[in-house]
């Protein structure tokens, strides 16, 4: 009773199957995610001690013009997603470096669903995280703009800059000869935000900072959510558009191809 | 590129030329030719680092390959990997069960990644946990698993399929004798429905009761193929050894018997000596009943697949293949 091979699958099937099988990787991911401690401390509990930490430790010292809490929850939702994005790196890096990855090759599977479930993994438990933060930031004095459409685009924009550094972890991860190369990422992703406009903004920073906080793509992102969630300007958002797109225009790309160089080894 | 033909089906399910790989300048494999005919088991045999993972691997599309052609069911390795993939399954030499995951849902992940679909998928996975002992476990996390049930769960996991070739390299190591019976009933009923099976394994008792044809593996090529009974004809015929009564008899059974060139150990009053025909054995008996030089036992011992092993795989033989 041996099956008969499926024929080559059309360009149209190929793409079903893609997204049949990212939902089948997506699911796997979020039951690793919700049996792993660690990842639910990072996904849930760190977002929001982060929180309480800059609003209740710190918030009292900075002056930053307005009320620190409304100035700083656009940061932590940002920090939250590097927390997200260094776990999908490891997540990944452990895939390619067990026996997982055999098993998925030799399956007739669509191979960029490895990618892609992680990714869509870690956009869900992101968002899920976003919007925890933001009930608890709004639950200890929050006061964002109520326009429903400035909501939308700015869960948008977080779920768009959440996928622009899930692929960048991707690539890393494809790099990362072993799990623990690829939470170095970590550092990175969780650096990035110190130095943006995220916690303080970059004019009281030393000159030599400076340029690079207002420069590096984190700010035009926290610019934006913080323009779309507080009713301020959002001049900012062609180029938190921009720097996204661009950042998926390389990295997606770069993801697939070292994915297949590094799986044909 | 012509269509694949329907109508002559491929003469052999597995079919290997002069394959060769090198990791850097160390040559693995170093030209190897296989024919697995369609519904056998073909099992590969060698000593550690041979390169039998290697050539697994290759078969499986997982490892590049630098030179040579392999053909799984007519599908090139190289040129068709994907159509390949819809044709094997694999259970590689390191259990790559998923360690969060219930051995339910590794089965049920598996299957839905083979596009069974979910209730397929499901009714599939049930029926092989229920084979392979493990339907007690099937909503545990594999990491509270044994090493042994992990292998199971591996087996099972190349099976989801059904596929019409199944790789399993070294699939029992670890198992206890009954689990190891288990999966040798089950490569039999496969392959009674029709499916080849490639195994590379360490026991070769395993070899010797479960494989139509099997190949020795040696210093990068196929040292020596054949059934189990060709192998050990290779190696040598039956023997019969004649414990006689007293040891003192030795050196004249030797000279009476010395046309059918014995050999005597004084340690045990043991005498041995190659034996062609059954025949043989009463003209034997006979001539030492004659002389008067009883004998008290008599065994007859066939060559093993252990005996093939050391022969065609001693350090001298790896130098000639140099
Ligand atoms: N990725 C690799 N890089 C370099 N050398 C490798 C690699 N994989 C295997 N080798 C070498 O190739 C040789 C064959 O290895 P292989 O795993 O195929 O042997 P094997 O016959 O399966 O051995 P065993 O019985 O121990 O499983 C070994 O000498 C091994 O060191
Ligand atoms: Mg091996």
């Amino acid at each position: 009773m041996t099956t008969a091979p499926a024929p080559a699958p059309s360009p149209l099937g190929r793409a079903y199957w893609l997204l049949a099988d990212s939902a089948v990787l997506t699911a796997r991911s979020l039951r690793h995610n919700l049996r792993q401690f660690d990842a639910l401390l990072l996904s849930v509990i760190l977002p929001l001690t982060l929180l309480l930490m800059f609003v209740y430790v710190f918030g009292g010292a900075l002056h930053v013009g307005t009320a620190y809490i409304d100035y700083v929850v656009p940061g932590i939702l940002i920090s939250a997603a590097g927390y997200a994005a260094s776990q999908t790196a490891v997540a990944f890096s452990q895939d390619l470096t067990s026996g997982a990855i055999d098993r998925f090759r030799s399956l007739p599977m669509s191979s960029a669903a490895l990618l892609t479930g992680h990714v869509t993994a870690s956009l869900l438990r992101n968002l899920l995280s976003t919007l925890l933060v933001l009930g608890t930031a709004v639950a200890i004095g929050f006061s964002p703009a109520t326009d429903p459409l400035a909501w939308i685009a700015a869960l948008g924009t977080i779920a768009l800059y959440i996928l622009a550094i899930c692929w960048i972890s991707i690539a890393f991860g494809t790099i990362a000869r072993s799990a623990e190369g690829a939470s170095g990422f970590t550092f990175f992703v969780l650096f990035l935000p110190y130095v943006s406009s995220a916690y303080v903004p970059p004019d009281t920073m030393p000159a030599a900072l400076r340029p690079f906080a207002e420069h590096q793509f984190v700010t035009p992102v926290i610019e934006t959510l913080r323009g779309l969630l507080l009713g301020t300007p959002t001049d900012s958002a062609p180029a938190a558009l921009a720097w996204c797109l661009g950042i998926l225009a390389v990295t997606v790309p770069a993801s697939a191809y070292l994915f297949r160089r590094r799986t044909r080894a | 590129m012509p269509a694949p033909t329907a109508a002559a089906p491929p003469p052999a399910s597995i079919e290997v030329r002069g394959l060769t790989k090198s990791y850097g300048d160390h040559r693995v494999l170093r030209g190897i030719d296989l024919t697995v005919p369609r519904g056998t088991v073909f099992a590969l045999l060698g000593p550690n680092g041979a390169g039998k993972t290697t050539l697994v691997r290759a078969l499986a599309t997982l490892q590049p390959f630098d030179g040579g052609t392999a053909r799984v069911e007519g599908r090139d390795v190289r040129t068709q990997p994907a159509a390949v993939r819809g044709l094997i399954g694999l259970t590689g030499q390191y259990a790559s069960v998923d360690e969060l995951l219930t051995g339910e849902e590794n089965l049920v992940m598996v299957g839905r990644l083979l596009h069974l679909g979910r209730a397929r998928a499901r009714r599939r996975a049930a029926e092989l946990l229920d084979r392979f002992d493990l339907t007690a476990a099937a909503r545990r996390q594999t990491r509270t698993y044994s090493g042994g049930m992990r292998r199971r769960l591996d087996l099972a996991a190349s099976l989801m399929a059904s596929p019409p070739v199944v790789f399993l390299d070294e699939p029992t190591t670890g198992l206890d004798p009954r689990s190891r019976r288990t999966m040798w009933d089950v490569v039999r009923a496969m392959v009674a429905d029709g499916t080849t099976v490639l195994l590379t394994t360490q026991y070769l008792e395993e070899a010797d009761r479960l494989a139509d044809r099997i190949a020795v593996l040696h210093g990068g090529r196929v040292a020596t193929e054949g059934t189990a009974a060709e192998l050990k004809a290779q190696v040598g015929r039956e023997r019969v050894t004649l414990t006689l009564a007293r040891p003192a008899d030795l050196p004249a059974a030797a000279r009476l018997l010395r046309a059918a060139d014995p050999q005597a150990d004084p340690a045990d009053g043991t005498l041995s000596l190659p034996l062609h025909r059954t025949d043989d054995l009463r003209a034997l008996l006979n001539a030492l009943a004659d002389a008067r030089l009883p004998v008290t036992a008599v065994r007859i011992t066939a060559p093993t697949l252990d005996d093939v092993f050391f022969a065609v795989t001693a350090p001298a033989e790896l130098e000639t293949a140099r």
